[in-house]
C-alpha cells in the first residue's frame, strides 16, 4: 500500500517510526493538553495512512537565486552581491525606473479595471513588443508573419515555445552554448525536449571558441534548434561580432536548423535598443523562421512583474496564425492568461512618445553605468596586478555579467575569503558593482587567481 | 547603430552568393505545415465571440468574471486603496521562487483557519501561484513526478481546464458522477460508489464550494460522509477552491468541506485563487498548498514545488499578491474586503430569485428550482446545446454550450430578457 505512493528510492519512514516520533513529542511536554493533542494526532497518523510524500527529498538551492539568499545571511561589512543578475544604482540600491513609475501612476488614475487578459495576452503589448524587436517598418510585422504571446517573462516565454518543440518537432534536439543560463537546462527538461551543448567559451582566450561553435552548428542533425543569445550573452558576456553573425546565419540555413534567441538585454547590452537587436534582425531579413523569447525584467526593471513574449517567425501570415493559436492551447493549462499588471506598464511606456523617449534615456544612463564600471575594473585590475596577465576581456565582453575565467575554487575563495557572492561558474554581475567597490573588487580577483589553491582542476593558464 | 548597420552590409555582400539565394528559396515552405489551427476554449472562446457581436441587446453569460447591477467589470474599493498604498513604494525585484510569504501567510489562513494548528506548526507547504490555474498545474506536475503511477479522479461536470491541465501535466484521468441531470443536484449515491471502487489510494480533485460548472455542492453532512469514506479508502483529497466567498458570502462558510476534512486528518492539497473574491482576475494570484506530515517534510515539499515552477516562470507576479496582502494584512481593508464580498454574492443570490420568478412567471413548463438551489456564480440551467446555439443566434445571449450560465453577469436591466429568451426556446420541452 505505501508503495504504490512512493516514487523516489531514498529511504522512506515505515510508519511505525512515525509514531515514534509523535510519541517523543508527546513525551517532552508536561503540559497535558499538549501531551493530548500529540497523541490525538498520533491517532489520526495511523487511522490515516503515512503520508505518500515521505520518500521525497529536499531540492537543491538554486544556483543563481541561491547566491543572494546566502549573500543575505552574511554579516560581513564590506560582503557584495554580485550573483543575481538585477540592476543596481551605484549605491547599490535597486532601481525603479521613473518612467514606470509615472505609467504606473497613469494606470492609478485611468482606473484600469482588471479583467482576464485574453489567453494571448494583451494586445497592446503584443504589438509593442515585436515593433520593439524587428523594427516596426520591418516586413515581418508589415506582413503579419510573427505570432507574439505574451509570456511569463523570459522563462515564460522559453517554456511556451520548449512545449511547441516537444509537441510538433518530436525528437527535435536544442542546441545550448557551453555555458548558458543556468534556467534553459531546466526549462527544456521539463518540457521534455532533449538538448546538447555547442562549444561556445574559451577559457584559454576568455572569449568565443568560433570555429569551435560553427563545428558544433554544422554536425547537429539537420533542423535541430539552436539556442542563441541575442546580445549581452549570459553568463559570459562575449558576443559574436557582426560578422560571425552573418557566419552564424549562413551555417544555420545551411543545414536547415531553426534558431532560437533569448533576448533578455535588449538596450543593456550597447545602451541602444536598435542596436542590441540587429543580430535577430539579420536572420528575419533572411526571411528565416525562427524563435524570439523577450523579457522586460532588466532593461524595464520589470522583474518582478514577469513581463516577456514568445514571437515565432514565420514564413506566412497564416502560419502565424496557426502557431499562435497552438501557443494558446499551450498557455490555457499552464496559467489561462497571462499578469496584466506589467504588460499595460510596457505598453503604456511604448507607446508614448515622450515615455518612450525618457525610457530610451534611462536605458542609455543604465548601460552606461556598467560599461563606465567596467573601464574601473579594469583599470584597478591593470594597476594592482603585477603578473602581466591579459585583463583586456573584461573590456571586449559586454552586458551586466563578466565571466572572469576562476574556477569553482577560485569562485569559492572569492566568497569565503573575500565576502563577494558570485555563481560557482565565475560569472560576476557588473550590475550589482559600484565605482566605489571596484578596487575592492581587483584585489579580491587577483588574489584568487593567484593564490586560490585549486584542489581538483587544473590551473588556469592565461 | 554602428554595429546594426555593419551587420546588414555584411550580410547584403552575402546575398550576392548563389548559396544565400537558395536559402531564402527554400525558407518559403514552413517548419509550421503540421500545424493545425487550435479549436477556440470553450469558455474564452465565448467572450471572443461576444465581443464581436454588434448587436445592442447582446447578453454575455459567458465566463465568469463578475459584473455589477449595470453590467460592469468591478474593481472592489478595498483593492483600489491598497493600490494608491502600493504605487510607486516597491522595487519589483524579484520575488523568492515561492513568492510573497506574506501573501501566502494570509492565504492558508483564508483555507485552513484563522488560528490553525497546522501553519502553527509549519505543516503546509505553500507557495504562491498563477491563479486557480497555475496552482492546479503545479499540483498536476508534482503529482506526475512523485507520485507517476497515480491518476485523478475528476467530476463530471467539470471547469473544462482541469481536464487540459491534468492532460499536459500527463496525469491519466478517470471521472466520477458528480451532476445529476434529472434532479439537476448532486448524484450523491453515484458519487460514493466510485469513490469506494477507485483504487486505495486514489487522487480526487474535489470543487470546495459552488462548483463549476453546476452550482452543485455538497452538504456538510454529504462531504461528512465523503470524508469518512475517503478515509477508508485511504484516497488524496485535491481541493480546488476558486470562490471562497462567492457561495455564501462568507469565506469561513465556504472553507467547511476543507475544515471537515482536515478535522478527519486528511493530508489534503488546495488550489486557491483572487481571481473571482478579490476581483484580481488578470493579476493572476493564487496559492497551492499541501498538508505535510511535520515542517521538515512541509520545508521539503515547498522546495520541490518551486523545483517546479522555476523552469515554468521561475517566479510568480508581485503586483497581484502585493494588492492580496496589503488588504489581508490591515484589519479595517480586510473588513471591508468582506463587505464587499457579501455585495457581491448577495448580488448574485438575488439575481437567481428573480431569474426563477421570471420564469415561473412567464408560465415556464419546467421546473426551475434548480436555480435558487444551486450555489455560487454559475447556474447550470439544464439547456441543451442547441438551445443554447439558438439563445446566441437569435437573441444574441452568450453562454457555454453546456448550458451554464453565469450569474454574474445577470443584471436587473437583462434578467427580463434574458428569462423571456430561455422561455422561448424551452417552452416547447
Amino acid at each position: 500500500m505505501a508503495s504504490s505512493m512512493l516514487s523516489l528510492g531514498s529511504t522512506s519512514l515505515l510508519p511505525r517510526e512515525v509514531n515514534k516520533d509523535k510519541l517523543k513529542l508527546g513525551t517532552s511536554g508536561s503540559n497535558p493538553f499538549l501531551k493530548a493533542k500529540s497523541f490525538s494526532r498520533v491517532t489520526m497518523t495511523v487511522a490515516v495512512k503515512p503520508s505518500r510524500f515521505e520518500g521525497i527529498t529536499m531540492a537543491p538551492p538554486d544556483p543563481i537565486l541561491g547566491v543572494s539568499e546566502a549573500f543575505k545571511a552574511d554579516t560581513n561589512e564590506l560582503k557584495l552581491n554580485l550573483g543575481v543578475g538585477a540592476y543596481r544604482t551605484e549605491e547599490l540600491q535597486p532601481y525603479v525606473l521613473n518612467v514606470v513609475k509615472k505609467a504606473e501612476n497613469l494606470m492609478l488614475e485611468r482606473g484600469d479595471n482588471k479583467e482576464y487578459l485574453p489567453i494571448e495576452g494583451l494586445a497592446a503589448f503584443n504589438k509593442a513588443t515585436a515593433e520593439l524587436l524587428f523594427g516596426a517598418g520591418h516586413p515581418v510585422i508589415k506582413e503579419q508573419k510573427v505570432a507574439t504571446i505574451q509570456g511569463l517573462s523570459g522563462t515564460g516565454s522559453l517554456r511556451l515555445a520548449a512545449a511547441l518543440i516537444e509537441r510538433y518537432f518530436p525528437g527535435a534536439k536544442v542546441l545550448i552554448s557551453a555555458p548558458t543560463w543556468g534556467n534553459h537546462k531546466n526549462i527544456f527538461n521539463d518540457a521534455k525536449v532533449p538538448w546538447s551543448e555547442y562549444r561556445y567559451y574559451d577559457p584559454k582566450t576568455i572569449g568565443l571558441d568560433f570555429e569551435g561553435m560553427i563545428a558544433d552548428i554544422k554536425e547537429a542533425p539537420e533542423g535541430s534548434f539552436i539556442l542563441l543569445h541575442g546580445c549581452a550573452h549570459n553568463p559570459t558576456g562575449i558576443d559574436p561580432t557582426p560578422e560571425q553573425w552573418v557566419k552564424i546565419a549562413d551555417v544555420i540555413q545551411e543545414k536547415n536548423h531553426i534558431p532560437f534567441f533569448d533576448v533578455a538585454y535588449q538596450g543593456f547590452a550597447s545602451g541602444s535598443l536598435d542596436e542590441d537587436a540587429a543580430s535577430v534582425r539579420l536572420f528575419a531579413d533572411r526571411g528565416m523562421e525562427f524563435f524570439v523569447a523577450q523579457s522586460y525584467s532588466k532593461n524595464l526593471g520589470l522583474y518582478a512583474e514577469r513581463i516577456g513574449a514568445i514571437n515565432v517567425v514565420c514564413s506566412s501570415a497564416d502560419a502565424a496564425t496557426r502557431v499562435k493559436s497552438q501557443l494558446k492551447r499551450i498557455a490555457r493549462p499552464m496559467y489561462s492568461n497571462p499578469p496584466v499588471h506589467g504588460a499595460r506598464i510596457v505598453a503604456n511606456v511604448v507607446g508614448d512618445a515622450a515615455m518612450f523617449g525618457e525610457w530610451k534615456a534611462e536605458m542609455e544612463m543604465m548601460a552606461g553605468r556598467i560599461k563606465t564600471v567596467r573601464q574601473k575594473l579594469y583599470d584597478s585590475l591593470v594597476s594592482k596586478d603585477k603578473s602581466g596577465k591579459d585583463w583586456s576581456f573584461i573590456l571586449k565582453q559586454i552586458g551586466m555579467f563578466s565571466f572572469t575565467g576562476l574556477n569553482k575554487a577560485q569562485s569559492d575563495n572569492m566568497t569565503n575569503k573575500w565576502h563577494v557572492y558570485m555563481t560557482k561558474d565565475g560569472r560576476i554581475s557588473l550590475a550589482g558593482l559600484s565605482l566605489a567597490k571596484c578596487e575592492y573588487l581587483a584585489d579580491a580577483i587577483i588574489d584568487s587567481y593567484h593564490n586560490a589553491l585549486l584542489y581538483w582542476e587544473t590551473p588556469i593558464e592565461l | 547603430m554602428a554595429m546594426a548597420m555593419t551587420i546588414r552590409n555584411a550580410a547584403s555582400r552575402r546575398a550576392m552568393n548563389p548559396i544565400s539565394a537558395d536559402f531564402s528559396l527554400r525558407s518559403m515552405s514552413s517548419w509550421w505545415k503540421n500545424v493545425e489551427p487550435a479549436p477556440k476554449d470553450p469558455i474564452l472562446g465565448v467572450t471572443e465571440a461576444f465581443l464581436a457581436d454588434p448587436s445592442p441587446d447582446k447578453v454575455n453569460v459567458g465566463v465568469g468574471a463578475y459584473r455589477d447591477d449595470n453590467g460592469k467589470p468591478v474593481v472592489l474599493e478595498c483593492v483600489r486603496e491598497a493600490e494608491r498604498r502600493i504605487a510607486g513604494s516597491s522595487f519589483m525585484e524579484y520575488l523568492p521562487m515561492g513568492g510573497s510569504v506574506k501573501m501566502v501567510e494570509e492565504t492558508l489562513k483564508l483555507a485552513y483557519g484563522d488560528d490553525s494548528e497546522f501553519i502553527k506548526d509549519k505543516r503546509i507547504a505553500a507557495v504562491q501561484a498563477l491563479s486557480g490555474t497555475g496552482a492546479c498545474r503545479l499540483f498536476a506536475d508534482f503529482q506526475k513526478r512523485f507520485c507517476p503511477g497515480s491518476q485523478i479522479y475528476i467530476p463530471v461536470p467539470t471547469w473544462s481546464n482541469h481536464h487540459n491541465i491534468w492532460r499536459d501535466a500527463d496525469v491519466p484521468q478517470k471521472t466520477y458522477h458528480y451532476y445529476h441531470p434529472e434532479t439537476k443536484g448532486l448524484n450523491f449515491s453515484g458519487l460514493m460508489d466510485d469513490v469506494k471502487n477507485a483504487p486505495e489510494g486514489s487522487f480526487f480533485l474535489l470543487h470546495a464550494c459552488a462548483h463549476n460548472p453546476t452550482g452543485v455542492d455538497p452538504t456538510d453532512e454529504q462531504w461528512r460522509e465523503i470524508s469518512q469514506l475517503f478515509k477508508a479508502k485511504k484516497h488524496f483529497a485535491f481541493f480546488d477552491m476558486a470562490y471562497q466567498g462567492f457561495a455564501s458570502g462568507d469565506p469561513a462558510r465556504d472553507a467547511k468541506s476543507i475544515r471537515i476534512f482536515l478535522e478527519d486528518g486528511h493530508h489534503i492539497g488546495i488550489s486557491q485563487s483572487y481571481a473571482k473574491n478579490m476581483g484580481l482576475y488578470g493579476q493572476r494570484v493564487g496559492c497551492l498548498s499541501v498538508l505535510c506530515e511535520d515542517e521538515k517534510q512541509a520545508v521539503t515539499v515547498k522546495s520541490q514545488l518551486q523545483q517546479l515552477a522555476r523552469p515554468m516562470y521561475s517566479n510568480p507576479p508581485l503586483h497581484g499578491a502585493q494588492i492580496v496582502s496589503t488588504i489581508l494584512g490591515d484589519p479595517e481593508l480586510k473588513s471591508l474586503w468582506l463587505k464587499e464580498v457579501k455585495i457581491m454574492a448577495d448580488r448574485i443570490i438575488g439575481m437567481r430569485t428573480t431569474l426563477r420568478e421570471s420564469l415561473e412567471k412567464l408560465g415556464s413548463p419546467l421546473s426551475w428550482e434548480h436555480v435558487t438551489k444551486q450555489i455560487g456564480m454559475f447556474c447550470y440551467s439544464g439547456l441543451t446545446p442547441k438551445q443554447v446555439d439558438r439563445l446566441t443566434s437569435e437573441y444574441h445571449i452568450y453562454m457555454t454550450r453546456n448550458g451554464r450560465i453565469s450569474m454574474a453577469g445577470v443584471t436587473t436591466g437583462n434578467v427580463g430578457y434574458l428569462a423571456n429568451a430561455i422561455h422561448e426556446v424551452t417552452k416547447s420541452s
